[in-house]
Order: structure tokens, then sequence, then C-alpha cells
């Protein structure tokens, strides 16, 4: 195993990002999952929150994902999201509103509204 | 200025003004086929993720035929029709051959017993229904020529709802989808696809042979399971069925009115000719009249 892991980021409506990174850190139903080179092939949902890519030169990139899955395969990391976005996307004013918007809802609070606008505010903020 | 040639000048003036009408709206039906096809192509990776994540999931999946969205009702008595028409004329024949395929559809599937509930997207299909008093499911109007993937979810979405709910308390048993697909510019053709129930395992399946590159799926770790997997993606992929159908659509609707406007604007080409013509004989007639008018004068002056 070498060579750094090869990553796509897909949107229904395009693709977002795609190239090369040392790690990549996302958020299933049962915990986060850290992926290095090397993994064994894994298909995982993802719930909303961000999802970090380390590039190679150490930087990281935050990409908020809305409801999809990703995939692992021979260092090939597929994230498939319904809608997702970069932090330069974000409008994190839009996303506050939101927030407040769906914690307002004190009797039913829409939860996943509310986790889908953290993590915005989260990618947009970092 | 006779009035026969004044009436010809008038035409050809409005005929000119409606070629530059019929030529903005080509121009613009064009530069938006480019835009709907780049929708279109890159909408394509995340369907060929998904249909890998799907096949993947059903191959390690218990029993796929015995989930909900596979199984085919033994007795099926209601079924859906999702027609997808445009929101403006003006597009030739485009919205009223899905109709005719929409109908057809409809009749096939009345002979085979089942009652037949349409899904209706964009104005003209609206309209056709809501003229004949015919209760439609559901109406989604104001995309057909920019859909995205929010509609195409909420569409999903209220689709999967009937097609979950038992037939005898209004859901249905079958779902399917006349749209046109967009082969190139110059060809495209209305078809009807089945979504529901999924057949998307054999079709991939078909698919990987056909390429020749039928790899066995990695051995997969799924969290936090196959079953769990597969329920998270089955719904997204018909959400996806129905983008793709309706950014097909609407390039080809681009493309039926990239079309019709060319034929307008050649229409109106022709008549200015025709009549310019029309306007020189009328001339021609009206000074061939006054000269002879001036020389009969004449005469009768001299003599």
């Amino acid at each position: 195993m070498s060579g750094p892991l090869e990553v796509a980021v897909v949107s229904a409506e395009r693709s977002i990002w795609s190239g090369s990174a040392k790690s990549v850190v996302a958020k299933t139903p049962e915990g986060d999952v850290g992926i290095l080179r090397g993994h064994e092939p894994m298909l995982a949902l993802l719930v909303e929150a961000p999802l970090r890519i380390e590039l190679e030169d150490g930087s990281k990139i935050l990409v908020a994902v809305h409801g999809g899955f990703f995939s692992v395969d021979s260092d090939k990391v597929n994230v498939i999201a319904e809608s997702a976005e970069l932090a330069q996307d974000i409008d994190i004013d839009r996303a506050k509103a939101a927030l407040t918007r769906a914690q307002a809802l004190i009797e039913t609070p829409d939860l996943s509204a509310v986790r889908r606008a953290e993590a915005r505010i989260q990618v947009a903020s970092a | 200025m006779g009035a026969q040639l004044r009436v010809y000048r008038r035409r050809i003036r409005s005929v000119q003004a409606t070629k530059k009408i019929t030529k903005a709206m080509e121009l613009i039906a064009s530069a938006r086929i480019v835009r709907a096809q780049n929708h279109l192509n890159a909408s394509l990776p995340y369907l060929t993720q998904l249909v890998d994540a799907v096949s993947a999931a059903a191959s390690h999946a218990s029993d796929v035929s015995k989930h909900p969205l596979t199984a085919r009702s033994v007795d099926p008595v209601r079924a859906a029709i999702l027609v997808i028409t445009a929101d403006r004329g003006l597009a030739g024949a485009y919205s009223s051959n899905s109709i005719k395929e929409a109908e057809a559809l409809t009749r096939n599937l009345s002979e085979k017993g089942m009652k037949v509930v349409p899904y209706v997207v964009g104005r003209k299909g609206v309209a056709f229904y809501r003229f004949r008093n015919r209760p439609m499911g559901g109406e989604y109007v104001g995309f057909s020529d920019q859909p995205t993937y929010a509609h195409a979810k909420e569409i999903g979405e209220e689709l999967l709802k009937a097609f979950m709910t038992p037939s005898n308390e209004g859901g249905v048993d079958e779902i399917h989808v006349v749209y046109t697909n967009f082969t190139n510019m110059a060809v495209q053709q209305t078809r009807v696809r089945r979504i529901l129930p999924l057949e998307v395992v054999d079709e991939v399946v078909e698919k990987n042979v056909e390429g020749g590159n039928a790899q066995p799926f990695p051995l997969y770790e799924f969290e936090p399971s196959a079953e769990d997997v597969l329920d998270a993606l089955l719904p997204r992929y018909i959400d996806q069925m129905v983008y793709l159908s309706l950014l097909n659509s609407a390039a080809s609707e681009h493309a039926a009115r990239r079309r019709a406007m060319k034929s307008a604007t050649d229409n109106a080409e022709d008549l200015v000719l025709a009549l310019t013509r029309a306007a020189n004989a009328a001339r021609q007639a009206e000074i061939t009249q006054e000269i002879s008018e001036i020389v009969g004068g004449a005469d009768a002056l001299t003599a």
C-alpha cells in the first residue's frame, strides 16, 4: 500500500471536489470513522455533519455533507451526497437563520434541519 | 401610396418583427440546451456511484427481492404515471408527444385492469388533465426548463409515499415515468420507464456484462449493515431517476423549442421574400397606372 488516498466528493448535481489526501474523517450513524490509506473496503452511510479531508500538505478541507454515503476501495474514497457544500459556497447568515428557525419549533424541533444548519456553520466558520 | 402597397408594407414590417422574436428565442434555446446538457453530464458521476453502491449492497443484503421497493404486487390495481411536459408552449410537439405517450400508457394499463393516477410536471400537462377534469395525484409547475435536485427530491418523496401506501388506501402499486430522452441535438424520443417496483439489480448486472468489466464487487464492510445501507440508498435511487428524467426532458424541451423557433424564423424569411415581391409588383403597377393617367391627360389636352 503506497501513495495517497484518492478522494472524490460528488453531489447529485455536480462534482464538488476531488484530489489526493492523507486522511478522511466522516461521521456515520454509528460514530466517526477515520480513513487512512490501506483501509479495508467499506461502504457506510453518512449523517449530516462536516466531512474532514486532510490534504498531503497537512491543510484541511471541510465539506458539509447532507445525506449520502461513502465507499472506500483500494485507496479510493468516493463520497456521494445528495448535497455537499464547501466552505466558500455556504452563506453563513442563511445557515444561522435556518438554525434559529429549526430550533424555534420547540414542540417538534426539526432535528435534521438543525444538524444540517450546524454542519454548515461549522464548515463555514472553520 | 396606394392602398394595396400600404397593406403589403405593413405585413412585411409585422413579419419582420415576429422574425426577430423567434430568432431571439432560437438563440436563447440553443444556449440553454448547452447548459442543460452540462447539468445532465454533471449528474452522471453521482448516478454511477449510486448504482455501484446499490448493487454492492444488494448483492450482500439477505434477500433483495423481498425488499418493499423491489417486491411486485401480485395483483396491481393502481398505477401512477409521472408525465413530464413543458411549462411554456412554442416548443413544437414536445408536450403533446409526452401527453400522447402517457395516454397510450394509460390505455395499456387500464386494459390490464389498473386505475391510473397521473402525476404531472409542467403547466402544459396540468392544463391538459385539468381541462378534461381528470384528477391528478400531483402537479408540479414552474421549473420544467431548469429542474434542480430539490425539485426531483420533492417529487420522488411524494411518489415513494404513494407507493408505500397500500393500494386500497389510495396508494399505488406501480410507478411509471414518461419523459423525453435527449440523445443529441437532433434526436429526442419520448420514453416510458418503470421506476417502481425497482429492477435495479438486473439492470446493473447486464450493464457490467455488456461493458466487459464484470468485476466482482469488493468485499465491503457495511456500516451500519448491508440492509440498512440498501434501505437508505434505494429512495435516493428513485430521486435520482426522477432527477435524470427531469434533466433529460429539460434538455429535450430546449431542443424542441430551438427547432420550432428555427422553422418559424425560416418561414418568416420566406414570407418576407414573397411579400416583398408582391409589394414591388404593386408599386410597379401603381407607377404604370400613374404614367398612363398622365399620358392620357396630356393627350386629352393636346387633342
